[in-house]
């Protein structure tokens, strides 16, 4: 991955996860050393994102680098009509390295195709948000110690959440068994659960969360959107079944942990929050060692062995 | 029987050297002339539709006169014309005789139809992997989106 765009989760193989996650808990560990001193990174936010674009900015200045760019197209020459090309050749001058949200899909790639220095794909419209995946399997395999063999619940859209569409295919290496609850609207799309079906993996699908929590390792909640339902009556009628309330958790087992991507609006009730499974804030804090660990990589500069 | 070889040679003349494109369904003649960017070339072309076929009914040819493609580029017409049968003459004589087959990379000639795909954006050109030949699906390099046959738009 040396001096190499990261893109898509596509791109990253089992091994790479490994090394990715190793590196990243070595950061953990260490997380302020100045070893990207002498490099200039870009970061270009062609759509806000504030959440992710702090937590890229947090890692790279952990390690020292001096942080170029903007964070929304509004107030940069994309909005006089600039190509993304000539956006990204001229930013390219400026930098050693790229972190790109834009809210067009396939526009990460496209980028890296005529960057002359590696790109990091930090959300091209729903498509792809690689570093989010990583940080999701960091936090799964911190919390459990492992990645194979877990049982991963995912809650709520699972049709349009981009976070579960990448997680699910990255998790399909780990021998994982699925449980999938969503309101019938919102199912996992056949083309991921291709994915799994690839793999002879098992998944179950259920309406309702309640029994779900006492068999599973992992409980991966995500945000319900009113504007993804064609009937609003319909989402009237689920968007109080999809709530994790902190008494659900009673009968958990004990090992289980509440992932989150945030941000989170109340299908999380706060009384979970002060729950030792609650974990969605460490998963964001998880993001930085994961986007340090990559910056290390791609700018091919070892962390400091102490 | 001679006089039968005779009207036919009247309908589409034979050509000394160059590419023929037979058994093209006669929907997808226009198509084949736009993916192959004929109206750009000055060669002598003739363009013929539903011609009588014994296989296929009706058929359109096109021969094109001192042109020889590459098999990358002409194979790209099977998205629109799988029967189409390729013939390469020189000096009059069949040098070569194939069907078309789809290829595995399809660049420039479809557009991708994710709304929402760079491409359909920016002025970048489309690019495919081509998956599943018998339920034909493209599939975006960029947006990572799959294009059915059904819906292909050509640019």
């Amino acid at each position: 991955m040396k001096n190499k765009s990261l893109i898509s989760i596509h791109d990253i193989t089992r091994d790479d996860y490994d090394t990715i996650l190793d590196l990243a808990e070595q950061f953990e560990k260490n997380p302020r050393q100045s070893i990207l001193e002498n490099f200039v990174v870009a970061t270009l936010f062609f759509e806000p994102s504030t959440r992710t674009r702090l937590s890229f900015e947090s890692a790279a200045s952990y390690l020292g680098a001096k942080i170029v760019g903007f964070t929304d197209a509004a107030t940069s020459s994309v909005k006089k009509g600039e190509s993304l090309k000539d956006t990204i050749l001229t930013v390219s001058n400026y930098s050693d390295l790229i972190i790109m949200r834009h809210p067009n899909e396939g526009s990460a790639r496209y980028a890296s195709e005529v960057s002359p220095v590696p790109i990091i794909n930090a959300g091209d419209g729903a498509n792809q948000h690689p570093t989010q995946c990583l940080l999701d399997l960091y936090s799964i395999r911190k919390t459990q110690k492992k990645l194979d063999n877990l049982h991963v619940a995912f809650v709520g859209d699972l049709k349009y959440g981009r976070t579960v569409h990448s997680l699910v295919q990255a998790l399909t290496n780990y021998n994982t068994t699925f449980h999938l609850v969503s309101p019938v609207e919102l199912k996992l799309p056949s083309s991921v659960k291709q994915y799994i079906k690839n793999k002879n993996l098992k998944y179950f699908q259920y309406t309702e969360m309640d029994e779900v929590i006492s068999e599973v390792d992992i409980l991966y909640m995500t945000r319900i959107q009113q504007e993804r339902f064609s009937d609003p009556l319909e989402y009237e009628r689920v968007k109080n079944v999809y709530i994790l309330k902190n008494n659900m958790l009673d009968n958990a087992k004990r090992n289980l942990r509440v992932l989150h991507p945030l941000p989170r609006v109340n299908e999380i009730t706060e009384d979970v929050d002060s729950n030792p499974m609650a974990y969605y804030f460490q998963q964001a804090k998880n993001g930085v060692y994961v986007r340090q660990a990559l910056l290390s990589i791609i700018l091919d500069v070892k962390p400091a062995t102490k | 029987m001679a006089k039968q070889e005779k009207r036919k040679e009247l309908k589409v003349s034979a050509i000394e050297n160059g590419t023929v494109i037979d058994h093209i369904p006669p929907q997808s003649v226009f198509q084949v002339i736009n993916i192959l960017r004929l109206d750009k070339v000055r060669n002598t072309i003739m363009v013929g539709t539903h011609f009588e076929s014994k296989k296929y009914g009706t058929k359109g040819v096109i021969k094109i006169s001192n042109k020889y493609f590459e098999s990358e580029e002409i194979n790209k017409i099977a998205l629109v014309a799988p029967t189409a049968t390729l013939i390469v003459i020189k000096d009059y004589t069949v040098v070569y005789k194939a069907q078309v087959e789809i290829p595995n990379h399809i660049n420039k000639i479809v557009k991708c139809i994710n709304p929402n795909c760079i491409t359909n954006w920016e002025n970048i050109p489309t690019k495919f992997t081509v998956l599943d030949r018998d339920d034909l699906r493209l599939h975006c390099t960029y947006c990572e989106k799959y294009t059915k046959k059904e819906n292909f738009k050509f640019i």
